[in-house]
């Protein structure tokens, strides 16, 4: 039964593009809950709705049919919503607009709150926000976007999550457009969010390994389906579902023997 | 502030730029120094260029000098106008089809493509037509913005649509913005420099599309454009008289506008627009 | 004969205030036919501007300092880009990008542009021989010809449009291919397919010898039978697949190795260890090492000597207190 404790739950969720004989299916009949505090992947390869899926949750697309609850209660006060429900991106550059200096674009992300705090506050916190990824205020200061690296401009998107503090992360493919190096110490930010605020993370992802390593629990997708669920051991150590072979198969390990030549 | 040092480190902006706002200068400022009377009769009918009227006189004896300085000032004023009526509209319309999709997006596009299939200056001839009384330079603007500003909401809607997808527009929603507050603040700025293109490009072709509707006798009947001009001069043979005085020069000021015009046009897309930068 | 030599090459961006930044500083390696060789680094680490200078590609604001890159015994610097275009990419160096999107023209179907390549580089081309010819090859690399070549980029998936791009770019057969991050923008099981198609290439030897360039050092570990692990325009280790992977000397190769995350039993217990900071800013001049601001075995030395490549354990490294 959907309760308090349970954050989102899905029932025979539907979500489908485009009309008629072009029509596709993104999400195709899900039916799943994901509980409080928990860490969630979704994992599957290009294409197979998990994208969808986090903007479902995010409310940035609305299901064809079917049931989307979050808190056990219908998403109808969106400004709420996303008081409890924010995301991660990506692409961080097409995250931050190149006309507007990135201080400033984290302190938009007050606009959300109920109460805006004072203008002294509001810069008091976007300082902590930065201290907390690892980032002196000084060194993005007047900054844009295009002016900063990869990897900075990922922790600045999880700066904003620190001034946000929501109940709830969708961290979508945070890791994909950064250096190897530099995604173990996103993922340690990820797990500071997690203990410092107790956030539910839904992290979405096409590299098993890595939802193995951060996850409680692994969705694995294929066109719009979860086909396999389970903890990480027995997805990433007994799959069952062929797709999960696949991908773990995928994965250029490099004690395994990955493709002969 | 460096798009706008890269601008003036390019020849072709900065001859663009100088020649047209020479033109305006000309026409705001000219007629302080230079006593314009469009109505008395100073002379005979064609008299050639000479110290006393420095481009001669038009078929009723009028002299040409104060009609160029007149019909230019009316010639500008009327393609700003149009230039500013089509990019707007057009470009509120495309970032609303742009950045809503949809129904209202394909509504907007094929009221659009409805647009662009049928000849516009036939459309302009026909309106110009019909209004027999009080056509104003203002109103053949307005008709003339009213037909191109198609072609910018065109332009404008494939831009919002791709800047739609960019994902600081969703962390703007989530961040609670309104659909206004996303529009001005995340989508204009990196439209701003084309739409600007785009006006410009709608100036010049109002400039050309006035002086074509005026030359065919459907312009303005209250005041002198650089159209009118023409006509008057094609209407009472000073072709046959080989009163070049009376048409060459108007020809050449359109000429120039549109060039410096278009040679603005084309050296902004160059800074402004990185894959064409060498 | 080793096929491709580069040779102490410096490369250095000039800025619009005159100023130097040296990108590429003193790489030295060399190929023998047949091999493929692994540079891995982080991005902004010089990767892609070594690839242009493998190529003797120099379009401003890149400019050589010196150093020399030679394919089969004739050096190709010195030449005009316009040069290089014509008589060294694609026969003598071919290039695989890493954006297939952006390197197809998305106007022209998958046959045009496959076409160009052949006739910008031969004269006198039969067309009717040529279309065969483009048939005959995407038949061999294992491509759906008749769907692929008939289509424009936008109607194939991501992988298959990188797959094109492969096939178009090693259509002249060149004696050498760099790959630049040909799977970085592609989910596992595309990246599988795509080395699959590259393996099956050079089974069938349209090319044999390649650099392949990535931040991914697990993928090189099946993909390359050396590798040169790069940090801040440097090449700070070079050797066997099995000595970098296995068996790291250089503390940047460790940390590199230590970042990596697989599902494993008992992986979740290992954390992966991040490298604090960030590399040094290349247009300050850099005394001693590089990597000593982020290196967790730095001593007090490091920051004032200047590292030199020395041997340890039988490989290439760029530390002088490497084991």
């Amino acid at each position: 039964m959907p309760s308090e404790t349970t954050i989102f739950s899905a029932k025979n969720l539907t979500c489908v593009f485009g009309h008629g004989k072009k029509s596709t299916k993104a999400i195709d009949d899900l039916t799943f809950s994901i509980a409080d505090q928990e860490i969630v992947s979704l994992v599957g390869g290009s294409g197979c709705g998990k994208s969808v899926l986090a903007k479902i949750m995010l409310n940035l697309i609305k299901p064809t049919s079917g049931e989307f609850l979050y808190k056990g209660k219908p998403i109808i006060d969106q400004r709420f919503h996303w008081r409890e429900v924010q995301p991660v991106f990506q692409d961080p550059f097409s995250c931050f607009n190149f006309f507007f200096t990135i201080r400033d674009q984290l302190k938009a992300s007050f606009g959300i709150m109920k109460t805006k705090p004072s203008k002294k506050e509001m810069e008091e916190r976007v300082d902590q926000a930065l201290l907390a990824v690892n980032i002196v205020p000084s060194e993005i200061q007047g900054k844009y976007a295009f002016e900063l690296s990869g990897g900075q401009m990922q922790r600045m998107l999880l700066a904003r999550i620190f001034i946000l503090r929501p109940a709830v992360l969708i961290a979508d493919e945070p890791t994909s457009m950064v250096d190897a190096c530099v995604r173990a110490s996103i993922l340690d930010y990820l797990m500071k969010l997690k203990k410092e605020l107790s956030m539910t993370i839904v992290f979405i992802t096409h590299d098993i390994g890595l939802a193995y390593y951060v996850s409680d629990r692994i969705f694995i997708m294929h066109r719009g389906k979860i086909v396999e669920q389970g903890t990480p051991d027995d997805v990433a150590l007994k799959p069952k579902n062929e797709h999960t072979m696949k991908l773990l198969d995928d994965i250029p390990d490099i004690h395994k023997n990955w493709i002969s030549r | 502030m460096k798009l706008l040092l890269n601008l003036l480190k390019t020849p072709m902006f900065v001859i663009g730029t100088t020649i047209f706002f020479g033109t305006v200068l000309v026409a705001l400022f000219a007629p302080m120094m230079y006593h314009v009377d469009i109505i008395a009769r100073v002379g005979m009918p064609y008299m050639p260029p000479g110290k006393e009227h420095l481009l001669g006189t038009n078929h009723l004896g009028v002299d040409m000098m104060s009609l160029l300085i007149k019909g230019l000032g009316s010639s500008l004023y009327v393609g700003f106008l149009a230039g500013m009526i089509a990019t707007v509209t057009g470009t509120l319309l495309g970032i609303y089809g742009g950045f809503k999709g949809g129904w209202q997006d394909d509504f907007i596009t094929l009221i659009t493509n409805l647009f662009l299939v049928i000849p516009t200056f036939v459309v302009l001839i026909l309106i110009s037509s019909s209004l027999k009384e009080g056509r104003s330079l203002a109103l053949i603007a307005g008709i003339i913005g009213a037909t191109a500003w198609t072609w910018s909401a065109r332009a404008v809607r494939a831009q919002s649509a791709s800047i739609k997808s960019r994902d600081h527009i969703a962390l703007a929603r989530v961040n609670g913005e309104g659909t206004l507050k996303i529009v001005v603040k995340q989508i204009l700025p990196y439209l701003f420099s084309y739409v600007f293109m785009v006006f410009i490009m709608q100036t010049a072709s109002g400039i050309l599309s006035e002086a074509c509707i005026s030359m065919i006798g459907l312009g303005p009947y209250d005041t002198v454009s650089l159209g009118t001009i023409l006509n008057e001069a094609m209407r009472n043979e000073a072709l046959g008289d080989g009163a070049w005085w009376a048409f060459i020069p108007p020809m050449i000021l359109i000429t120039i506008i549109v060039f410096a015009l278009n040679f603005i046009n084309t050296s902004m897309e160059g800074v402004f627009n990185p894959r064409l930068r060498k | 004969m080793p096929i491709f030599e580069v040779d102490n090459l410096h490369l250095h961006y000039l800025t619009r205030f005159g100023a130097k930044i040296p990108a590429v500083a003193g790489v030295t390696f060399s190929m023998e036919k047949g091999e493929v060789l692994g540079i891995a680094g982080e991005s902004g680490c010089g990767k892609s501007t070594l690839v242009n200078g493998c190529m003797g590609l120099f379009i401003p604001p890149l400019w050589p300092t010196s150093g020399n890159v030679r394919v089969d015994g004739e050096s190709i610097m010195g030449r005009s880009p316009k040069d290089v275009r014509k008589n060294i990419l694609g026969r003598k160096v071919a290039m695989i990008p890493q954006g297939a999107f952006n390197s197809l023209n998305p106007t022209r179907k998958i046959k045009d542009q496959a076409a160009d390549m052949i006739v910008s580089h031969e004269s006198n081309v039969d067309k009717k021989a040529l279309y065969e010819r483009l048939r005959q090859r995407f038949d061999l690399i294992g491509m759906e010809t008749e769907k692929v070549l008939g289509a424009y980029p936008i109607q194939l998936t991501a992988g298959t449009r990188q797959r094109c791009v492969i096939g178009i770019s090693t259509l002249l057969d060149p004696k050498m291919v760099i790959a630049d991050e040909p799977t970085s923008a592609l989910d596992v099981t595309t990246q599988k397919a795509v080395i699959r198609m590259i393996f099956d290439l050079l089974d069938k030897q349209i090319f044999s010898t390649m650099i392949f360039i990535t931040h991914e050092l697990p993928l090189l570990r099946h993909v390359a039978n050396r590798i040169a692990v790069m940090y801040a325009g440097e090449f700070v280790e070079l050797g066997t697949t099995d000595q970098v992977i296995f068996d790291p000397r250089h503390p940047y190769t460790k940390a590199l190795m230590g970042a990596m995350l697989s599902a494993e039993p008992g992986q979740r217990q290992r954390k992966p260890v991040a490298i604090e900071g960030a590399p040094p800013n290349l247009a300050y001049p850099i005394s001693g090492c590089r990597f000593a601001e982020r290196c967790p075995q730095v001593r007090p030395e490091c920051r004032v000597n200047k590292q030199e490549i020395r041997i340890v354990a039988d490989r290439q490294v760029r530390c002088d207190y490497a084991e």
